[in-house]
Parts: C-alpha cells; sequence; structure tokens
C-alpha cells in the first residue's frame, strides 16, 4: 500500500517535473517575448508542483529521500512521467498543442484529487488546478489562433496533433496501481474523466478547424517506467550535476 | 512615425496595459505591449506584468483607441485652472477651534 | 543593466515625423529649460532630433542587452543542479526577457517598432552589451554572473530611474525592481558553492577569473575616449561617468570576493587608505574591442539564436494576426470573453469591464 502510494505520488510529480524541464528548454527562444515569459511561468507553475509532490513522495516512502534525490537521483526506469511530456518540444505549435492536450488532462486530475483522502496530496491539488486553468486557456487560444490562422499554420497543427495524439491513450490507461489507489479514496482511476478530457478537447480542436485523428492501437508506457529514447537525453542534461559530483550541496 | 519601408501590418498591435494593484485602487498605466488580440494581451499583461503579485486585475486598451491632449495645447488646457486658488481648502483661514474642517 | 556605453557607429537613421521634430529654436529653449529644472520629457512632448536619436540607440541597446543576455545563463537552465536553483535560475532569465520587453516599448514611444529594433540586431547594425558573447562553462559562471554581471549592471541602472525620459525611466524603476534578487542570487549560490567540496571551490575561482575583467568592461571606454558622455549628462540620460561607475563597482564589489573567500585576477588591486578607494590594474581594451566588433568567443551563436527563434517564430506571428483579422470579421463588435473556448469560462482572466461600470 505504501508502495502504491508513493509510486502513484510519484507518477503525479513526474509528469510536471519532466514537461517544465521541456518548457524551460524555450526559455530566450520564443516567437515573440510575451510568449517566451508565457512559457516560462508555466515551467515555472509546473516545477512548483513537483517540488511539493517529490517531497511528500519522499514522507510517504520514509527513506529520507528528498525533492532533489528522487528529482535528479533515479534511474531511467522508476521515472513515472507520461511519454508525451518526455517528447522533443517540436515547433512552437506542438509545443502548445501537447500543454493543450496534458492541461486539459491535469485539471480534469486535480479537480478530482482535491478531495483526496490524502490531505496533503488534496491541498496540493487546490493550489495546481488554478495553475492548470490558467495554463489550459493559454494552450487552448493558440491552438485555436493557430488552428484557424493561415495555411501553414493550419497545416502545421494538423502534424501537431497527429503526431501527439497516439501518446494520449496512456492517459487513460489504469493498472493496479491506479485502481488500488481510487479505492483507498487517495487517488483516481483516470479512465473516469476520460470522456470529460474528450469534450473539452473536440471542442477547442473543433473551433481550432482541426481534425480529431483516430485512435490506434500503440500505447505509450512512460508511466511504467519505460520511457522512449528521448527520456535518457533529457535525464543526461536533467542529472548532468548531481551525477558527476555526488553528494554536493548547491 | 519613422517611415523605413518595413511593412508595419506584419506586427501585432500595441496594447496600453493598466493593473490594480489591490481592490480599492484604480487602474493604473504599467506599460505596453503587442498581443494578437484581446485575450492574448490580457494574458501576456499577467504573465510580462503581474508576475510579483502586482495585481488583482488588468485592463488591456488598443494603444491607437486611446485619444491624448496635445501637448502643444497644454497652455489653454492645464494653466487656466493655476488662478483658481479658492478650489483649495488651504485657502480659507479659519479660526484655529473649527480649522480642522 | 546592461547598457555599454560603448560610442559605436550608429545606423544611419531615417528622418522622422515626431511632433515639432523640424529644429525650432522656441521649441528648443522651453526644451533646454525643462532639463535644466530636471523635469522629466514625455513620448509626445518636442525633443530635439539628436535627443531622441541618442535615446532610441541606447534604449534599443540596453533592450538587446537584455535578451541576448538570456542565452548564456539559458544554456544551463537544464542542467540546474537543484530544483529550487532550476527555479531561481528560470525566473532570473525570464525576469531579463521582461526587461527586453519593458524597453522596447519605452523606445517605441519615440516612433520606431519592435520589429525595426530587431531587424537592426539581426544584422548587426545595433550592438549589445558584449559580456553576453562570453561563454559559460560550469554552473558556477551562474552565481559569477549574478554577482558580478548583474552587480555591474544595477551600477549603471540606477541613475538612470532618474534620467530625462519619462518613459525609459519608469522602465528603469520597474526593472531595478526586478533586478534586486538578481544579484542576490548570484552571490547565495556562491557561498553554497564555496562551503562546499574542494572542486566546488576551484570552479568558483574560475568562473571569478573568467568574468571579472569583462565586467569591468561593461562600464564601457574610459571617459576620456567617449564622445557622448557630455552631451549625454546633459540631457539627463547619462549622469554619472563610465569611469566613476566603475570605480563605485571595484569599491563595492572587492570587499564581497573577501568575504566569499576568492581572489580577484588583478595583482594591482590594493586598497588606497589616502584616497579611500581602490586602485586597480589597466582594462585590455583590444579584448574589449575586439569582443564588441564580433570577434568574441559566442557572437556569432548569440545572434544565430536570435535570428533563428524569430525566423522560426514567423509563422507563429502571422498565423495569430490573421486569426485576429478573421475574427474581427466576423464579430465587429467582438469583446474578449465572447468567442473564447469552453474552458475560458474557469480562466482567471474575465472580460474588462467598460470604464462607465467601475
Ligand atoms: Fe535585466
Ligand atoms: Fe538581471
Amino acid at each position: 500500500m505504501t508502495n502504491q502510494h508513493f509510486i502513484y505520488l510519484l507518477r503525479l510529480a513526474d509528469s510536471p517535473l519532466i514537461l517544465a524541464q521541456r518548457l524551460s528548454e524555450w526559455c530566450g527562444h520564443g516567437p515573440v517575448l510575451e510568449e517566451d515569459l508565457a512559457l516560462s511561468n508555466m515551467a515555472l507553475d509546473l516545477i512548483g508542483q513537483a517540488r511539493l509532490l517529490l517531497t511528500h513522495a519522499g514522507r510517504v516512502e520514509s527513506r529520507d529521500r528528498d525533492e532533489d534525490q528522487l528529482a535528479f537521483l533515479r534511474m531511467e526506469n522508476k521515472y513515472r512521467n507520461l511519454t508525451i511530456v518526455e517528447l522533443p518540444n517540436g515547433d512552437f505549435g506542438q509545443t502548445v498543442t501537447r500543454n493543450f492536450l496534458f492541461s486539459a488532462y491535469q485539471v480534469e486530475l486535480w479537480k478530482r484529487l482535491q478531495i483526496s483522502t490524502d490531505t496533503e496530496l488534496a491541498a496540493i491539488a487546490a493550489k495546481s488546478i488554478k495553475e492548470s486553468t490558467y495554463h489550459l486557456s493559454h494552450s487552448a487560444e493558440w491552438v485555436i489562433r493557430l488552428g484557424d490562422g493561415t495555411e501553414e499554420s493550419h497545416l502545421r497543427m494538423q502534424t501537431a496533433l497527429d503526431q501527439l495524439w497516439p501518446y494520449s491513450a496512456e492517459l487513460f490507461t489504469s493498472d493496479d496501481t491506479d485502481r488500488s489507489m481510487a479505492e483507498s479514496g487517495i487517488g483516481v482511476d483516470p479512465s473516469a474523466f476520460k470522456t470529460d478530457w474528450q469534450s473539452t478537447v473536440s471542442q477547442v480542436i473543433g473551433e481550432a478547424t482541426l481534425t480529431l485523428p483516430a485512435d490506434t492501437p500503440f500505447v505509450s508506457s512512460g508511466k511504467a517506467g519505460q520511457h522512449s529514447e528521448h527520456m535518457g537525453h533529457l535525464l543526461g542534461e536533467l542529472q548532468y550535476l548531481q551525477r558527476t559530483f555526488p553528494g554536493a550541496q548547491w | 512615425m519613422m517611415n523605413t519601408g518595413n511593412d508595419r501590418s506584419k506586427e501585432w498591435p500595441l496594447w496600453e496595459i493598466f493593473i490594480r494593484a489591490r481592490n480599492g485602487l484604480d487602474h493604473k498605466h504599467c506599460g505596453s505591449l503587442h498581443a494578437p488580440d484581446a485575450k492574448a494581451a490580457l494574458q501576456s499583461a499577467r504573465d510580462v506584468f503581474t508576475r510579483r503579485q502586482e495585481g488583482v486585475s488588468i485592463w488591456a486598451v488598443r494603444a491607437e483607441n486611446i485619444c491624448a491632449s496635445d501637448p502643444d495645447s497644454k497652455a489653454e488646457m492645464f494653466d487656466p485652472a493655476e488662478d483658481k486658488i479658492y478650489r483649495h481648502p488651504t485657502f480659507y483661514k479659519l479660526p484655529k477651534e473649527v480649522d480642522n474642517m | 543593466m546592461y547598457t555599454q556605453s560603448m560610442d559605436l557607429p550608429q545606423k544611419k537613421e531615417q528622418s522622422a515625423s515626431a511632433p515639432g521634430a523640424p529644429e525650432n529654436p522656441e521649441y528648443q529653449r522651453e526644451f533646454d529649460a525643462r532639463l535644466a529644472q530636471g523635469e522629466f520629457i514625455e513620448a509626445k512632448d518636442w525633443m530635439p532630433e539628436a535627443y531622441r536619436k541618442t535615446l532610441i540607440r541606447q534604449i534599443s541597446q540596453h533592450a538587446h542587452s537584455e535578451i541576448v543576455g538570456m542565452l548564456p545563463e539559458g544554456n544551463w537552465i537544464t542542467r540546474a543542479p537543484t530544483l529550487k536553483r532550476k527555479a531561481i535560475l528560470l525566473a532570473k532569465v525570464q525576469d531579463e526577457g521582461g526587461h527586453g520587453l519593458y524597453l522596447y516599448s519605452a523606445a517605441e514611444t519615440l516612433g520606431i517598432s519592435r520589429d525595426e529594433m530587431f531587424e537592426a540586431l539581426h544584422t548587426g547594425k545595433a550592438k549589445y552589451s558584449s559580456i553576453f558573447n562570453y561563454p559559460t562553462l560550469t554552473w558556477a559562471d551562474i552565481g559569477v554572473i549574478g554577482w558580478l554581471v548583474d552587480g555591474a549592471a544595477i551600477m549603471n541602472q540606477i541613475p538612470l530611474c532618474r534620467c530625462s525620459y519619462g518613459p525609459y525611466a519608469r522602465a528603469m524603476v520597474r526593472i531595478c525592481k526586478e533586478e534586486s534578487f538578481h544579484q542576490r542570487q548570484g552571490f547565495d549560490l556562491l557561498m553554497t558553492m564555496m562551503q562546499g567540496t574542494n572542486e566546488q571551490r576551484v570552479m568558483v575561482q574560475d568562473a571569478v577569473n573568467r568574468w571579472w575583467w569583462p565586467s569591468l568592461m561593461m562600464f564601457g571606454p574610459h571617459d576620456s575616449e567617449s564622445t557622448h558622455s557630455e552631451r549625454g549628462k546633459q540631457w539627463g540620460i547619462k549622469r554619472i561617468s563610465n569611469d566613476d561607475l566603475r570605480q563605485k563597482f571595484v569599491d563595492a564589489t572587492a570587499p564581497q570576493a573577501d568575504i566569499l573567500g576568492v581572489t580577484l585576477p588583478d595583482p594591482n588591486l590594493k586598497w588606497n587608505e589616502k584616497q579611500e578607494r581602490y586602485e586597480f590594474g589597466n582594462i585590455d581594451w583590444d579584448e574589449f574591442w575586439n569582443v564588441v566588433n564580433g570577434n568574441g568567443h559566442c557572437n556569432r551563436e548569440r545572434l544565430a539564436a536570435r535570428v533563428s527563434a524569430w525566423q522560426d517564430g514567423e509563422w507563429v506571428r502571422e498565423a495569430a494576426l490573421a486569426h485576429a483579422n478573421k475574427r474581427a470579421a466576423k464579430h465587429p463588435d467582438g469583446r474578449v470573453g465572447e468567442q473564447a473556448a469552453p474552458s475560458m469560462e474557469t480562466a482567471p482572466m474575465q472580460t474588462a469591464p467598460t470604464a462607465g461600470s467601475t
């Protein structure tokens, strides 16, 4: 039980952690200064969420691991993020499309976790839902602008959506951990809010004049610790200093 | 305006941003930014100007929609108020006992 | 800051039709009188053409420096060693982007557009502070940049809060408020490293060795070489001379180095009891001009990064505008909330009330 609780919290923590790592790559390289600042703000929110969740996970585990030991010193197959967040940023269109699909998911998730029997998690959810709601609003507007912008932007956005869509299947897979957490009232089984997510997504995608891709049999497996080839490179940067100077204080 | 032959129609319009720091205060001009539409202007204003809890409410106004008084007519606009000293409380000398009114 | 008094060859500027731009002795007298009384000049006020051009050059150079300055530190965001440091660094670099934005806006009040300024940067016509053409090689560089580079910047920026041009002065007030954490986080980072392992201390000393002289160069050429200084002073846009600021910086920084436990790489640095200031060695001006003129370690990379960000973003800027035009055509009186996505209803943004409703 404790172990499943711990793993469940890592899953919640790792997706914001890894997406923040990706979004921070945009800092200084955005299409306009205004969006540079917006993406950095988003990354800062996500780092904040990850810190709270990792700290909490460390307490639940009770092996004295703090946020940084958990964030920087795990083996790749111990990271439990959704695969979609570790994919390279691609162009600005891909970045906002991923932000949109992910934050629409997070809003539904936080909404339900606000009543978690894990009161610490409930408090983190209540704080995070405000942030994710803003991220959703920001990214939905961009999906619409770019989907219904020029011919080129429409094409780019449809390509982005087609490429990311297969990774959305993983968002709603549930395993023993999800089910036991849902039963105990700590967590929520993601399959429970798939239709809510779909209705937000299809409404925005429709307004963006884009076409929802058909589902495929492909299911990624990041939350189970099996990642894409991109993950190792991402961790190479993330872990560089902690791995090079074991035990140093920063 | 400068005319350098650049195509300005490709630039996002300029918006002036006004922020209310706390309820009970006026919205105050705090700067400007570029945005393609009103929604983006508000969201960017939030990201650019309220990163340190500087505001609870934002107005965004297209810069071209602001009518400004002409600095050249400053004299006729504002100087006539100069001699209306009877509008100020200090103009009236009252006995000490009632001077706090 | 990151302005640098560089006295660089100026791009040829087009004539402007700012209000009352033609030279006019009566306006000129009034303008001079206002400056003499320490009054602010505002965007629509008459101003001499040379004043306007100088401001555009100085403010846009300053803005370019802020955004190019995001790159060397941005180089370490994904490698920051702890989540706390990652958040601090990201917030700091983001702030610099905000500073660039405030300054471009201030320059825009003078009748130049942000795109035109970018164009000047991207084609190499406009300059930015040469400090950002040095590479960030270790994590200690992040601390040293905060301590020395932002420290020098702050020294330079504070007098600009009182400069004669209102929009520039107001932007500087906002910037200075935000800068106050930049230098402190750098020093804090270095103190932590100095209390760490020997390897970490060596890393800090190495970074100090590489950044000390370039930081002194940030204040620009000696006063004797600086042709713009006199007029800048008269116009209230350069209130303290390059050499005076540099001296102030050395006097403030040398004792901080002692507290940190690092050595500043200048054998001639010593306290002069009589004059109550530090003496220091000669700056290598050849290096300075080489870097200014494009031959530093990172000049090409920095410019290339800005150019590709701009080019890669072109389709985004175009599409957003195209979409806004479509919406406007469909709903000529469209207000913010009307066609928003369903998710907007829960978002913290709301339509601004009309003035009458407040
Ligand atoms: Fe700055
Ligand atoms: Fe700074």
